[in-house]
């Protein structure tokens, strides 16, 4: 779990800096904007270039290999592409629908990746925007006390609670997983179930600090002018707070989902490894380990793990910075 | 995947959600229908319910016993047998150095690499695109990253043509080519690469949102003063982002203490690359020696501790000064 409380990283004001440094980028005879000039020297910018390049070449290497056939990629270096060209499909179509025992499948796992992605996100963010709504609204004097010590709860690291979970897992939901497959026989004895709980339990704390911050800053006036108007805390929350808040639900959701997509641990620990449940990162790095030197597959199997996420990210770039910005990192 | 097995997932999401709902349905049926005597007492109560029960069996319960597992031996007898292990075994050891290697180098570099791009970006054409390309990686898992990485660090033997381009860069300048993921210690400082390469990105983002925060006006008073840019972003620029540098490092400082995917995935802790966060796993549930990777899992909450209370002081501290 996290650690920081960057709680006074002014990030709304930031935002506002960085759209008057786009419009200065139009308009050069602006204070900024000579500012700016003088700022930017040649250097730098190669400097900058140098580093970009370094960055995303290893990406994209990856990503021109994965369309390579499998006799290339093994014999010449994926920067010689225009003196050996070759182009396919058949990685990815070998990694996603062949059938055989030894091969990939991904299918089922990007399956898997979805279903403990949503709920594990939903779950967390419906229970934490409760405790986040109670610890802000409703007065008593200890209840801080107890906000502050869910807090201080994200520097225990997520390895402290492995071996006890798993045994209370073990003790306690394998009965009801079997219970359940006996009824619904469709519905293998490994279930999602666990995933879903452990992630919920190692998200909370990070996400009622968060959602907190944002949900204590909605106006007094208008909690207190819904009171008086006769409604509940329940309608309140329901009504007001949850729509009020929903740039950070948005942030924050955006945020667990990328972590349970791409996380390892939690899924090697209470998983079970097998198709009826593992995640794709899961099964990407079984693959490694027993499909080390079968380039063709990794690098399709690799790309098809990171696009999502990816896509995510840049569809929602805006919302996850202003989450990573609030909130630093969890892990 | 077959149908069946299709269909049996779905439902399982479908009854997850079922299940969910109505959970949070019963909550607030109960939450509006509190009795009026201590109706604040009731509300609190319910709104706080899930969540604290989730915390208390997810963590506290577990840090606790995790804590006690740690100075027990197989027998659940009381000793120090899994602490004498960890401080004499030669493997062990070795798993502590490493730790203690990753921690000293990726923070620093990360941010300094960091910091340096998002400075030198700062204002120029296409920064936005620039910012992407860095990034990126952090949304790729670290299991991703490790593919991507040793596809660089493969190595081919003989006069065959090197397909990783780390060693076709070696073989360019007339080296030979070198078994990297195998050779000690330059395996370790490659897999921190990964780390580098992935959190260098976060770096820039927070610092690069935090040299758009210092005011122009003190940019440009220093440039009057007749400074050159050394100066201006030494006094300047460092100055007044210095809470978002203390986040940044102390962050990624714990990211590095508990790294375990990058290392699970490339050597799985061969050849002398194991770090705690990678050796506690081994050794809790691989080897199933609990007690082992509670004491592990214990020393690796002690690392992160000062680092956490540092950060807490200093943004304590400019708190007060504001």
């Amino acid at each position: 779990m996290s650690s920081v409380a960057p709680a006074d990283l002014p990030i709304g004001k930031e935002l506002a800096d960085g759209e008057a440094a786009e419009i200065a980028e139009r308009e050069p005879g602006t204070k900024v904007g000579r500012v700016k000039k003088r700022l930017t020297s040649r250097t730098a910018t190669i400097a900058a270039l140098v580093i970009a390049v370094v960055w995303t070449i290893p990406t994209f290497g990856l990503l021109v290999s994965s369309f390579r056939p499998a006799e290339l990629i093994r014999t010449t270096g994926w920067w010689t592409i225009f003196q050996n060209p070759g182009f396919t499909l058949d990685n990815y179509a070998s990694v996603l629908f062949s059938t055989s025992r030894s091969s990939p499948q991904l299918g089922a796992y990007i399956v898997n990746s979805v279903a403990i992605t949503l709920l594990a996100t939903l779950i967390t963010l419906t229970f934490a925007a409760m405790a986040a709504y109670a610890f802000a609204w409703i007065k008593f004097k200890w209840v801080n006390w107890l906000f502050i010590f869910v807090f201080a709860l994200q520097i225990v690291p997520l390895q402290m609670s492995l071996v006890p979970v798993l045994q209370i897992f073990s003790t306690w939901l394998r009965p009801m997983q079997a219970w359940l497959h006996d009824i619904v026989p469709i519905i293998p004895e490994q279930n999602y179930l666990p995933l879903w709980l452990a992630h919920t339990m190692f998200g909370l704390p990070l996400a009622i600090f968060l959602l907190h911050n944002f949900i204590s800053d909605i106006p007094a006036d208008v909690i207190e002018a819904a009171k008086v108007d006769g409604a509940t805390h329940g309608q309140i929350f329901f009504r007001i707070v949850l729509p009020l808040a929903t740039p950070a639900l948005a942030s924050f959701a955006i945020f667990q989902f990328i972590w349970v997509w791409n996380d390892l641990l939690v899924a090697l620990i209470f998983s079970g490894g097998t198709q009826d449940v593992a995640p794709i990162t899961q099964r990407l790095a079984e693959l490694v380990g027993t499909r080390g030197q079968d380039w063709q597959l990794l690098t399709a199997a690799a790309f098809i793990s990171i696009i999502i996420p990816l896509i995510v990210f840049f569809a929602l770039q805006r919302y996850f910075v202003r989450g990573l910005l609030a909130g630093a990192t969890k892990g | 995947m077959t149908t069946a097995d299709l269909l049996g997932k779905i439902l399982q999401v479908v009854m997850g959600l079922a299940v969910f709902a109505a959970v949070v349905g019963l909550l607030v049926f109960f939450i509006d229908k509190a009795p009026k005597k201590g109706r604040d007492y009731w509300q609190l109560a319910l709104f706080l319910l899930p969540a604290m029960l989730f915390v208390v069996v997810g963590l506290v319960y577990p840090a606790i016993r995790t804590s006690l597992l740690a100075f027990q031996d197989r027998s659940g007898a009381w000793s120090l047998d899994n602490f004498i292990w960890m401080f004499t075994q030669p493997s062990a050891i070795r798993t502590l150095i490493n730790t203690v290697i990753w921690v000293a180098i990726a923070p620093i570099v990360s941010t300094v690499i960091g910091l340096a791009y998002a400075v030198f970006i700062d204002r120029s054409r296409g920064e936005k695109y620039y910012k992407v390309l860095v990034f990126m990686p952090i949304a790729i898992s670290f299991v991703g990253a490790s593919v991507i990485w040793r596809f660089v660090y493969e190595y081919r033997s003989g006069d065959r043509e090197q397909i990783g381009l780390l060693n076709a860069i070696v073989v360019a300048f007339g080296g030979e080519p070198v078994q990297w993921m195998q050779t000690d210690p330059i395996n370790t400082i490659l897999l921190i690469v990964i780390m580098i390469w992935v959190q260098t990105g976060f770096a820039m983002v927070l610092l690069s949102a935090a040299i758009k925060g210092i005011p122009t006006e003190q940019i440009e008073a220093a440039q009057l003063d007749g400074t050159n840019g050394w100066q201006r972003f030494r006094n300047v620029t460092v100055p007044g982002i210095r809470g978002a540098l203390v986040v940044v490092f102390t962050t990624i400082s714990i990211a590095t203490l508990k790294v375990f995917d990058i290392v699970r995935t490339m050597t799985a802790g061969n050849f002398e690359t194991s770090v705690v966060a990678n050796e506690m796993y081994t050794q809790a549930f691989r080897a199933s020696e609990v007690g082992r990777g509670s004491a592990l899992a214990l020393i690796l909450f002690v690392m992160v501790l000062p680092i956490i209370i540092y950060n807490v002081n200093v943004l304590r501290k400019q708190r007060e000064i504001r």
